[in-house]
């Protein structure tokens, strides 16, 4: 991972966004130098200069001056201010989610990693990602608190029980690099790691299609979604509707019953199958029974996937980020209705 | 009316508080402030070994990439058990207990704090959280990580959560008891003509740091309370899976861990004001911005805790609240620097072993200081928390900053704690060694911290290790800085030469009685006309009727 040139104290800088930690980094280095070396230096030159020749001497009082003091307040507020600008630019930039990016599904797990890709590849403590496209991960977790942290990338977050959170990044290197969890997890906090692989894009579509044996995590959720939890009974549509409609809805604001609105996305669908009884979209009853305990984080992750699906809302789980053919995951843009006539053929 | 006591005292034969009575119940049942004091000075020491023992093996299991020395169940109880008696049985506690509680009634002209029983109350409860905790660690320790983080502290550890947590919640209670007392000292107690203005920068510090324990403490307290009630009762706080948000406990830990580092810290500046004062024998330049910086850090100290949540995913807007109030306590921290630097000029300067502890806090305080910037901007803070950059950071400020402070401060007071001086010779090597060793243990940590080295690992990939190999080198010699004054301290108590009443010729009330001072502190009670550290005429001349005034007693 030390295989930069220049200064071998790094780690590579293999995402987009690597060199403006760096020079963030070397900005914070240079201020810190040019503060600290005046004030070891003046410290150093009064306590040689002006050491003790007379025991107990006292020298003359200075009782301290208002418009230095106003002066050395006012100059590291403005030099902190611009360290506090650039932290939070980069930050934002690093957590705002760009529209195109290529989906994985992240799920923790004391104590290894499960990845999953939009075609339905699985990889375990590692992650196979092209060079020069925007990945996002959909991270979430089965037990406590990890985080998923590439130091080549300058990138980490905190992957989190009952919510999901995400990280994105684009490689800009191939190679292998250190994955950790940075979120102290137990016994084996310090195995649960592994390595990002960042490949040619031509590779890792060779790599994706070599290995792609299961489901995609749409064909997942729409098996569960029609098959094994009874979903479409209430919510595919028809005379016999009892639960909302889900085609379209993804990412609109939806009426709840007590008059708030609310966003559909990740979470909602997540809390909407553990907790149905919460948010109660307005016209409906609060009938649908819980999940909790019957659907696993992985399988949640499928079903949001396929929920996502029927919107429409397809190219971030596309597995190629060129003009996008007819992916299996696309192909599902119909109504939960055919796609259940699909599935039952 | 205190006149009036004082001088009756002032006929007595002349014991010292050390000579007053030599029974155990005599030290048991006291209400000195000074004898509490040396009792937490033996406890907090103690509760020191133990957590730099920890320390020492987690440096030796490091040494290699490979987890041999431990296997990761017991390294993980080690780093917590370090945290754990470091941070809440040691840092916290050290200098108000020890050196504040010493000193206070001494520096502003009282004969006591002003809730005596309660501070002996204060000792008795960190006594029994204290064997709480020693207890709990014997029974097979605990292994959550000194932050206890939901959900693995609710719900998946199986190691003694509820003793050490129980532990932790009792002695809080000595924080704040001891917070309270001082800040009605402060107000109630001091002597005629000794001012807020005339109050030195010491009792300044002790006085933002009591106001954090009594804000701050409960807020601790009511987190490991709710951490017991979630674990026990599984009620649903911190679990996700029934309504409950594992991050609230964040919120809750670091509303009060993080101002905890401002109660470390801070009484150690006040130190560093005295000593850079004393020793280059002048008026600490810019008293009162060095007064009213130690009010505003502990004032914005409570506003920043969510900047140990940026990759927890908090919103990013109060993200970027947190970031800009961390950036803004860095000035009142820049200021103390500047204000200590410039106390330097023109002064008289002498190296003795306080003041090249001293030296080190400022070199020490500049560098963890100045990396607070990096980990207070959010770009930045994302790539290095929960890295080794953070683990060096914090240990600059709140070890680098507290333990030279308080080795300073007891160095300096040493000869009127216990009426000996120590060896200088030692007193100089040891502060040399702590600080390379310091350095040496500390300073490749960013560099590690920067290349990714995620902290709380047993085991790290091979790359990592020349820098771990420093890193436990430097903690060798370290130790051995550290453990020197344990030796020729406890030598001085019997072998030393006698202290003066004011062996550095200083200003301060405290020295302006006899060493070790009388029960009641004073003979008479002081009456304040100069401010403080006024190393003029006048005072000196002050300084010669305490001292004829002690001769006269022999």
């Amino acid at each position: 991972m030390q295989s930069n040139t220049w200064i071998p104290l790094f780690p590579d800088q293999a995402s987009s966004f690597a060199w403006q930690i760096d020079y963030l980094y070397f900005y914070l280095i240079l201020i810190s130098v040019a503060f600290a070396i005046p004030i070891v230096a003046a410290i150093l030159f009064f306590a040689v200069k002006y050491r003790e020749t007379d025991k107990f001497a006292t020298p003359d009082e200075i009782h301290g001056s208002t418009t230095l003091e106003i002066a050395w307040s006012i100059i590291p507020f403005v030099i902190s201010m611009t360290i506090f600008l650039g932290g939070a630019l980069i930050y934002y930039n690093q957590f705002r989610v760009p529209e195109d990016t290529m989906e994985i599904y992240v799920v923790g797990k004391q104590w290894m990693w499960k990845f999953q890709h939009g075609t339905g590849q699985r990889e375990i403590n590692e992650l196979h990602v092209p060079k020069g496209r925007k990945i996002k991960l959909t991270m979430t977790t089965e037990d406590v608190l990890h985080d998923v942290f590439i130091p080549a990338f300058r990138t980490k977050a905190d992957v989190v029980p009952g919510r999901y959170t995400t990280l994105w990044f684009e490689p800009t290197m191939t190679g292998k690099f250190h994955l950790f969890c940075a979120e102290y997890c137990g016994l084996n906090h310090s195995g649960m790691g592994g390595w990002v692989y960042v490949m040619e894009p031509d590779d890792f579509d060779n790599w994706l299609a070599g290995g792609g044996t299961g489901q995609t995590p749409v064909e997942i959720g729409k098996d569960l979604f029609n098959n094994r939890l009874g979903c479409a009974s209430c919510h595919a549509g028809g005379a016999n509707q009892r639960g909302a409609k889900l085609e379209g809805i993804w990412g609109t604001n939806v009426k709840l019953v007590n008059g708030q609105s609310v966003k559909v996305d990740e979470e909602y669908v997540r809390n909407s199958i553990l907790n149905p009884s919460g948010q109660v979209v307005e016209g409906f009853q609060p009938i649908m029974p819980t999940f909790k305990g019957q659907v696993s984080e992985e399988q949640l992750v499928a079903l949001v996937a396929y929920i996502k699906s029927l919107s429409n809302a397809q190219p971030n789980t596309a597995p190629m980020s060129n003009p996008a053919p007819a992916t299996p995951a696309s192909n599902t843009n119909t109504t939960a209705k055919t796609a259940a006539a699909n599935s039952n053929k | 009316m205190q006149n009036v006591d004082a001088m009756n005292i002032a006929d007595e034969p002349k014991v010292n508080y050390l000579t007053n009575g030599f029974s155990l119940r005599s030290w048991l049942l006291t209400k000195d402030h000074k004898r509490i004091a040396i009792m937490y000075l033996i406890t907090v020491s103690a509760f020191f070994l133990i957590g730099g023992l920890y320390a020492a093996t987690i440096r030796l299991e490091l040494l290699t990439p490979q987890s041999d020395l431990l296997e990761s169940g017991q390294y993980n109880r080690v780093f917590t058990q370090h945290g754990v008696v470091m941070v809440f049985f040691f840092l916290i506690p050290v200098i108000p207990a020890i050196l504040g509680n010493f000193l206070l009634p001494l520096m502003i002209g009282a004969k006591d704090l002003a809730l005596p029983r309660i501070n002996l109350l204060s000792l008795y409860i960190y006594w029994l959280g204290g064997i709480l905790t020693l207890w709990a660690l014997m029974q097979g320790g605990v292994d959550t990580g000194w932050t206890f983080y939901t959900p693995y502290s609710t719900t998946f550890s199986n190691t003694y959560v509820m003793a050490v947590g129980l532990g932790i919640f009792i002695n809080g209670f000595s924080s704040i008891l001891t917070g309270l007392n001082f800040i009605v000292t402060v107000h109630t107690m001091r002597a005629p003509g000794m001012t807020w203005f005339r109050l030195p920068l010491f009792v300044w510090a002790n006085y933002a740091t009591a106001l954090v324990m009594i804000l701050g403490t409960p807020v601790v307290a009511i987190t490991v309370l709710l951490l017991a009630i979630e674990r026990v009762a599984h009620v649903g706080i911190f679990d996700p899976a029934i309504g409950g948000d594992p991050i609230l406990f964040q919120h809750l830990f670091w509303f009060y861990s993080h101002p905890a580092v401002y109660i470390m810290i801070l009484p150690s500046m006040g130190i560093i004001s005295e000593l850079i004062s004393n020793f280059s024998r002048k008026k600490v330049f810019g008293y009162e911005f060095i007064a009213f910086s130690s009010i505003a850090i502990a004032v914005f100290g409570f506003l920043v805790w969510g900047h140990h949540m940026f990759v927890s995913g908090q919103s990013v807007y109060a993200g970027l609240v947190f970031s800009f109030l961390t950036m803004v306590v860095a000035v009142p921290s820049a200021i103390k620097m500047f204000n200590w630097t410039a106390t330097l000029y023109k002064g008289s300067i002498s190296y003795d072993a306080p003041m090249l502890f001293a030296f080190g806090f400022m070199g020490l305080f500049l560098i963890g200081g100045l990396t607070g910037l990096f980990l207070g901007s959010m770009g930045l803070n994302v790539h290095l928390t929960d890295t080794y950059f953070i683990v060096s950071h914090f240990h600059y400020v709140m070890v680098g900053g507290t333990v030279l402070g308080y080795l300073g401060g007891l160095h300096y007071w040493w000869p009127k704690m216990t009426g000996r001086m120590y060896s200088e010779f030692w007193g100089k090597i040891s502060a040399m060694l702590v600080f390379v060793g310091f350095n040496l243990t500390f300073f490749p940590q960013f560099i590690l911290g920067y290349q990714g080295m995620p902290r709380r690992y047993a085991a790290y990939p091979e790359e990592f290790q020349v820098l771990n190999i420093f890193s436990t080198a430097g903690a060798s010699v370290l130790g051995l800085g550290m453990s020197l004054p344990v030796v020729y301290l406890v030598h001085s108590l019997v072998f030393g030469k006698k202290a003066e009443a004011n062996p550095w010729m200083h200003p301060g009330l405290e020295w302006r009685t006899a060493s070790p001072p009388p029960t009641e502190n004073f003979d008479q009670m002081p009456v304040v006309t100069w401010d403080a550290y006024s190393f003029g005429e006048e005072s000196e001349l002050d300084i010669e009727g305490a001292r004829k005034r002690e001769l006269a007693k022999v």
